[in-house]
């Protein structure tokens, strides 16, 4: 078993390269030619990708490992999201996967040797009625039950932490109160993609980029390889990490999933000094704020509500977002916002993910992750890395099954029912 | 996006209601067949490319009515009869 950490930037490389400008930085990772064959082929460069490329090769010694992505490393939903970690989830399943996804991101930058900038500022939900904060209570309890750390806020808490929201009379939603979480907070999210492929590089793992799987190679029921841009590559196993695209690749074994693609925009503003110190999230309406390093206020809201695979969003919903930014805290009714992209996720009947094996042989699958891809990153790549290895679920992926619907395993953690496009 | 409402003409997006997709069919009523139920109720075709689909007018005329969309590209080929 390979247990080697990765390595080589440390403060002494930093002075020597400071020392020696002429000498400039080597690539973060090697780009190599494909192989004719692998043992492991993993289909999407994006986090999820990279970190179950990494953790096979870490965990269980597979490094003859390729990783095929379409366009350039981290284009993807790993680069789109609005950064977020946390684990308050309610349901058994998700509650122990996102806290030990929540484990690794406390030791993520040490473990890859690269700076993922994890900062636990704090997620603050924020509850606009008296039902919502009892709710909050029954999260905050099952979330200690589960070891994670939680605490009621009351108005008066709320208003110290976060005195720029609207306590006006005249507020819409009127705040109660809030539940927090001091352990969440945010990531550089294109550190995690950038970090795990150069430590899976280093480990033996071909990064491959500009190569699109266009078909799977099928040989009595099960999958030998893939037909990619660059020409055929076999594989013993292969596996899918392709977020919004899970249907499109999943159908060239022949699967139908229980999934459809649809856009989630992000936004975010000009840079001003620092005012939000945590994330805030709404309990009125789907809508999630922090401020980057950069001074930028990132926030998101609600999917568009029809499946799509633009990556172009509707101006309706653009206006929506910005309505509950500017209901919740007037002062941003003056900014002015700088961009604003879009992603394509794989939503879920019950906004819960699969990571599992697939009824097509040496096929598995990772995908459906709603809205809570970026943050399940380690985990995910964990457990899916121990699927694909030992070809059975993790009991922390147990519940990810493409069968549970089936069985009456649904995770439906927000109580929402089957419907993607309302998760 | 805007789009073609067959009794309103072209108005945008945002007047309309979504409704998925039109080529699913129901299994019959009275059928135990508990594979089909859970395909029809849970799985999606989900094509990157032409889709029929349902839209509701809710803020015009309320008509329902279906309508051939590329999902790859948001382009409206027109409504279906």
């Amino acid at each position: 078993m390979a247990k080697r950490k990765a390595k080589g930037y440390s403060v002494f490389s930093l002075l020597r390269h400071a020392l020696q400008p002429e000498k400039p930085w080597g690539a973060a990772w090697a780009k190599p030619e494909p192989r004719s064959s692998y043992d492991v082929i993993i289909i999407g460069g994006g986090g999820h990708g990279l970190a179950t490329a990494y953790y096979l090769a870490r965990n269980h010694g597979i490094s003859n490992v390729a990783v095929l992505e379409r366009g350039d490393l981290g284009s993807g939903n790993v680069g789109r999201n609005t950064t977020l970690i946390r684990s308050n989830y309610v349901i058994d399943g998700n509650t122990q996967f996102f806290e030990h996804s929540m484990k690794l991101w406390e030791g993520l930058s040490h473990e890859l040797n690269y700076n993922c900038m994890v900062s636990h500022r704090g997620q603050i939900v924020l509850g606009v009625s008296p039902v919502q904060m009892d709710v909050f209570a029954r999260r905050g309890n099952i979330m200690r039950l589960n070891g994670i750390d939680a605490e009621l806020l009351d108005r008066g808490e709320v208003q110290k932490l976060l005195p720029y929201l609207d306590y006006s009379k005249e507020a819409r939603f009127p705040i109660w109160g809030g539940i927090h979480q001091p352990r969440a907070g945010t990531v550089r999210h294109d550190a995690v993609a950038w970090g795990y492929a150069r430590a899976a590089s280093q480990l033996g793992v071909h990064v491959i980029e500009n190569c699109e799987v266009t078909g799977m190679v099928m040989d009595d029921g099960k999958v030998t390889g893939v037909e990619t841009s660059r020409g055929r590559i076999l594989a013993g196993k292969v596996g899918i990490a392709v977020a919004g695209h899970s249907s499109h690749v999943a159908k060239m074994a022949g699967l139908k999933l229980p999934v459809e693609s649809h856009i989630l925009q992000a936004f975010v503003t000009e840079a001003v000094k620092p005012i939000v110190h945590h994330v805030v999230s709404w309990g009125a309406e789907l809508f999630y704020l922090s401020q980057s390093d950069k001074g930028g206020l990132v926030f998101g809201g609600h999917i568009d509500g029809f499946n799509t695979y633009t990556q172009r969003g509707q101006l309706f919903k653009i206006r929506d977002v910005m309505e509950c930014a500017v209901s919740l805290m007037p002062f941003m009714s003056r900014m002015r916002l700088l961009r604003h992209w879009g992603g394509i996720m794989d939503m879920t009947p019950d906004g819960a993910p699969f990571i599992c094996r697939t009824p097509v042989r040496n096929l598995y699958l990772n995908g459906g992750w709603c809205y809570h891809g970026f943050k399940a990153t380690p985990t995910s790549g964990f457990t899916f890395a121990h699927t694909i290895a030992s070809d059975e679920e993790h009991e922390l992926n147990r519940c990810y099954s493409l069968d549970r619907f089936e069985k009456g395993g649904e995770l439906d953690d927000y109580g929402i029912g089957n419907w993607t496009y309302k998760q | 996006m805007r789009l073609p409402c067959p009794h309103c003409g072209e108005r945008d997006v945002s007047e309309f209601r979504y409704g998925g997709d039109a080529t699913r069919v129901r299994p019959a009523h009275g059928t135990g067949d508990l594979k089909a139920w859970h395909d029809y109720t849970f799985t999606f075709e989900n094509p990157k490319g032409p889709h029929t689909e349902y839209w509701q007018h809710v803020l015009g005329c309320r008509q329902w009515f279906k309508l051939s969309r590329n999902t790859a590209t948001n382009e409206i080929a027109g409504v279906v009869e």
